[in-house]
């Protein structure tokens, strides 16, 4: 006897649950994990789903086992090719692996790091959780979003263009054979038998039917006449049949975005300034890339002048020479002017500094900034890198740098300006956090 | 291989892949062969294609096609996943499940050899296994097992929904790791009688009120008579108490599901669940070599049996024999690839030989298997083995000299206070038993298994429970997994929990962990 089933078309992932349970287990590794891989990753090159590892001793499923090792045991290898009875062997060093089946896991599971794939949802999840853009840039957002029209089911009012035929035909046919609304088939049948008696009766010498014929045809004259009346009381397309097309407006967001990435590359900031610097930049993107289709970069670097890059060099080369802030703004505006209309772009800029700037040139930052930049931006980001024992001296005396004392007061008044301070890695998360935080208005500035 | 000249229209098939009516037709002959030839009692069969994504799923549930959800499933799930991406693992070719009808995956992208080669294997071999077996008939319910399943999946799922994944987590994660302690191994110990108890502590008494002598008294005063009187106390009491709770208990999840005091009814129920669980599977733990040995043997006699028929081509046969021969591969132990017995291998090599002595004896086996040896009835020979022994006393009783030589085994002595391993025995007069009796201790669950039981309750006092690991030979406990699953015990009987170790031999207390609540909360 023998059943052959077809269980392909059965659904997959049975152990989605199961996978979705283990990724709620392991949440905290998997996202030590997914923070560590952006450091090696190109700034447009982190939004694909990873591969990532996670030690395996935070999965452990613990039990009573015996230890691999100690105390009194045999056991039984295959393969003698020279031992004879009585031989001595010194212990294998390190590891019980040569110690036999016996002492194997029971599932063949080790302590060793834990391989897996996350898939893009999973990874990009992880790494935004609790981010939101401000609500101030959303509402920001809503005023240049466009609106899209989507189908949303069907109502009962609406105008002609929208009526849906199909649906109302629907609607009129149960109807009619609900309250039995004679067909004209029906109808057209009984008057072409009415006719055909009265042509019989012409044909006739006395002009008159028989007696049954007669009294057929007042049978069929009366049905007929009660199918009229059906036909016009029970109407073809009523009122109650009709339903329209319904749609509903959504709001589009602006599908781009273009994210500015504004450096100071003068010898003044070191390889791990720059490095800090590109773990934010690329936070930055990661988060753009989530919120809109498409995301373009520009990055300007500047010294005491300013010039548009590619990524390579913006991080990977070093100039000499005076730092001039207001050149990359300068840049940042002609480059806005030249390609990207605010009206069809939403904008933002991050800009990464050690603070130092020509003296005078301060007030030309603020004007710029404050009148040309802020009005076009979703959003500006200053991030200041210091050095760590720079941090320690900051701290107890409160100094500020050329640049910061600058931008300071426009932070106060503008809330699509922020500034913060990164001395090192693990600063640059909770500063981008604490930037793009759900409420940064309560968190405070 | 032979040249027999094969007639292409007898073929079964012809090309590699494979459909409905092919699968049918093979399932068939092998079924005829099985059946007719082999005589094997097997459960009606369902062999359902599915994909190697359903495999996979299917595979990281203990393999069964219904199951709870657990993180822990999860986490075998995407391990495999990589492991079979990256193609460091194929995946199992065939899954079989132990039920009426017996189910047997097969994988779509399998090749027509391959599915005969999985329906020879599982949907006779297995089938025939779990149908025979005492193992299996005493301990597991084929015709339930699936609504068992079912019912598990929805009540843990409704848990869940009431009670949150948190709660239903925590519960299934401390049950998963007493499920090997979740088992009823033995019949059960009896009942201390305790009326018998006391008439023995009487007896006791009298025969020291008989040979008391006066002249005792007149040695230097002690309260020592009042110690030997509460001592006998303290022992009456504790035996009452172990009777009460029906202590000593090896199961300690029946323990926790009966007697903890806090647990509500759902959390006893997913014990219980689990608890069943563990004890379907107990029987396949135990016979895991003999069971894979029973299923090649009989894929490789049904093949070898079709291509003789002229049934399958030359072909065929040659892929048949790549496949088997990558099953039943054993690494030697210095080899990259080993990783301890092959039960594929083992288990085929020793059904092959038992068949060797049926029909084909030496003077040796003669000596060794008297009651066998050219019995001519080998696979008669193998049912009743099959049937009768788990993997351990099959050894003890099949393994055979000439089995040990061919595969050169070899025990070592690995004494902890020796700087040296110590090569035991090898295949040899002088060894080929005490290689055997090694090999088959190795096999043996109980021996594998650490030695748990419950042994006593504080009922009057903090309720503290004490829980015994019998440690045979110095061999301890994993440290920090115990700990873990100490404390899991404790979230589950909700009061402190004292683990000791016990000494096989002599008894005494080797060492003690104690968790009071306070250890336990956090």
């Amino acid at each position: 006897m023998l059943y052959i089933v077809d269980r392909r078309k059965n659904p997959t992932g049975k152990s989605l649950g199961n996978r979705q349970r283990f990724m709620r287990r392991a949440k905290a590794q998997i996202k030590k994990a997914v923070e560590s891989t952006i450091r090696s990753r190109g700034i447009t090159d982190i939004t694909s789903g990873d591969q990532i590892t996670i030690p395996g001793k935070t999965l452990k499923e613990p039990g009573f086992h015996h230890q691999g090792r100690g105390g009194n045991r045999n056991y039984v290898l295959p393969g003698n090719k020279k031992f004879v009875q009585g031989d001595r062997i010194a212990r294998p060093q390190g590891g019980d692996s040569g110690a036999g089946g016996s002492q194997a896991s029971p599932d063949g599971e080790g302590e060793d790091e834990f391989q897996f794939t996350l898939t893009r949802d999973e990874f990009l999840d992880i790494f935004f959780e609790d981010l939101e853009l401000p609500d101030l840039l959303k509402k920001s957002l809503k005023q240049t979003t466009a609106f899209r029209t989507a189908r949303a089911g069907f109502s009962v009012e609406g105008t002609p263009s929208n009526l849906s035929l199909v649906r109302t035909m629907r609607n009129s046919l149960a109807r009619r054979i609900g309250l039995r609304r004679p067909k004209t088939a029906e109808v057209r049948e009984l008057e072409e038998k009415i006719s055909a008696l009265q042509a019989k009766a012409e044909q006739r010498p006395n002009g008159k039917l028989t007696k049954t014929d007669e009294d057929t045809l007042h049978t069929l004259l009366a049905d007929l006449e009660e199918a009229k009346r059906r036909m016009k009381a029970i109407a073809f397309i009523d009122p109650i049949d009709t339903r329209y097309n319904q749609f509903q407006k959504f709001p589009d967001p602006n599908t781009q975005a273009v994210m500015f990435c504004l450096m100071d590359v003068s010898g003044s900031m070191s390889e791990q300034m720059k490095e800090l610097a590109k773990r934010f930049f690329m936070l930055l993107h990661l988060f753009l890339h989530r919120k809109y289709e498409h995301v373009e970069v520009v990055f300007i670097r500047h010294t005491s002048r300013a010039a548009e890059v590619d990524e390579e060099t913006f991080f990977y080369s070093r100039e000499t020479g005076g730092t001039i802030v207001s050149s990359a703004l300068e840049e940042m505006k002609k480059v806005l002017l030249d390609r990207y209309p605010t009206d069809q772009w939403n904008i933002y800029a991050a800009q990464a500094s050690d603070g130092d700037n020509y003296s005078n040139d301060g007030a030309k930052c603020t004007t710029l900034l404050a009148e040309d930049l802020l009005p076009k931006c979703q959003y500006y980001a200053y991030i200041e890198i210091t050095d760590e024992r720079e941090a320690e001296i900051f701290a107890a005396a409160e100094g500020e740098t050329a640049l910061w004392k600058a931008y300071a007061p426009i932070a106060k008044v503008n809330p699509r300006f922020a500034l913060k301070r990164v001395t090192k890695a693990a600063d640059i998360f909770p500063v981008f956090r604490e930037l793009f935080a759900k409420n940064r208005a309560e968190a405070g500035r | 291989m032979t040249s027999k000249t094969k007639s292409a229209d007898k073929l079964l098939f012809t090309s590699a892949d494979w459909d409905f009516d092919t699968l049918k037709v093979t399932y068939d002959a092998i079924e005829d062969i099985a059946l007719n030839e082999l005589k094997l009692d097997v459960y009606p069969n369902q062999v359902e294609v599915i994909t190697s994504e359903q495999m996979l799923d299917a595979y990281s549930s203990i393999g069964m096609p219904l199951m709870y959800h657990h993180w822990s499933f999860g986490k075998r799930f995407v391990r495999d996943d990589v492991m079979y991406r990256k193609g460091y693992q194929g995946l199992a070719y065939e899954i079989v499940i132990n039920s009426n009808p017996c189910i047997s995956y097969v994988m779509e992208e399998n090749t027509i050899v391959m599915q005969a080669l999985v329906m020879a294997h599982a949907a006779f071999g297995h089938n025939h296994f779990f149908k025979n077996n005492y193992l299996f008939k005493q301990w597991t319910d084929a015709d339930g097992i699936l609504d068992y399943l079912q019912f598990a999946k929805s009540y843990i799922a409704k848990c869940e929904d009431r009670y949150g994944f948190d709660a239903v987590e925590r519960i299934l994660d401390a049950a998963h790791a007493l499920m090997d302690q979740g088992v009823n191994r033995y019949s059960r110990p009896e009942k201390p009688n305790l009326a018998a108890e006391l008439q023995r502590e009487r007896e006791r008494a009298k025969y020291e009120d008989e040979t008391y002598n006066d002249l005792w008294r007149t040695l230097p005063q002690t309260d020592q008579g009042d110690q030997d009187m509460d001592e006998l106390k303290r022992k009456m009491r504790v035996e009452e108490r172990r009777a009460q709770f029906g202590l000593p208990e090896e199961n300690l999840l029946y323990f926790l599901e009966k007697n903890a005091p806090s647990l509500q009814a759902w959390e006893r129920e997913i014990l219980r669940i689990v608890r069943n669980i563990g004890q379907y599977f107990y029987p396949q733990k135990q016979t895991k070599m003999m069971n894979e040995g029973c299923a090649c043997y009989v894929h490789y006699a049904i093949m070898n049996s079709l291509y003789d028929k002229g049934l399958i081509s030359e072909g065929a046969m040659m892929e048949f024999i790549d496949y088997h021969s990558r099953v039943v591969f054993q690494a030697e132990y210095d080899d990259q690839r080993y990783s301890g017995f092959n039960p594929y291998a083992l288990g085929f090599a020793m059904m092959q030989d038992i068949h060797r002595i049926c029909v084909d004896p030496t003077e040796e086996d003669h000596q060794w298997f008297p009651d066998i040896a050219g019995n001519n009835a080998p696979v008669e020979t193998l049912k009743e083995a099959w049937a009768h022994y788990r993997d351990e006393s099959f050894i003890l009783q099949f393994l055979s000299p000439k089995l040990m030589r061919d595969m050169r085994m070899f025990m070592i002595d690995d004494i902890n206070s020796s700087p040296h391993l110590e090569v035991a025995a090898i295949h040899d007069d002088n060894g080929y038993r005490k290689v055997r009796r090694s090999l088959a201790r190795m096999h043996d669950i109980s021996v594998r298994e650490p030695d748990m039981q419950v042994v006593d309750v504080d009922i009057r006092g903090n309720r503290q429970l004490y829980i015994q690991h019998t440690e045979h030979e110095g061999i301890r406990l994993e440290k920090t997994e115990a700990e873990m699953t100490l404390g899991y015990i404790g979230q589950l009987w909700g009061y402190g929990v004292t683990l000791q170790a016990v000494d096989y031999e002599s008894g005494e207390i080797l060492h003690e962990v104690n968790y009071t609540p306070e250890d336990l909360a956090n």
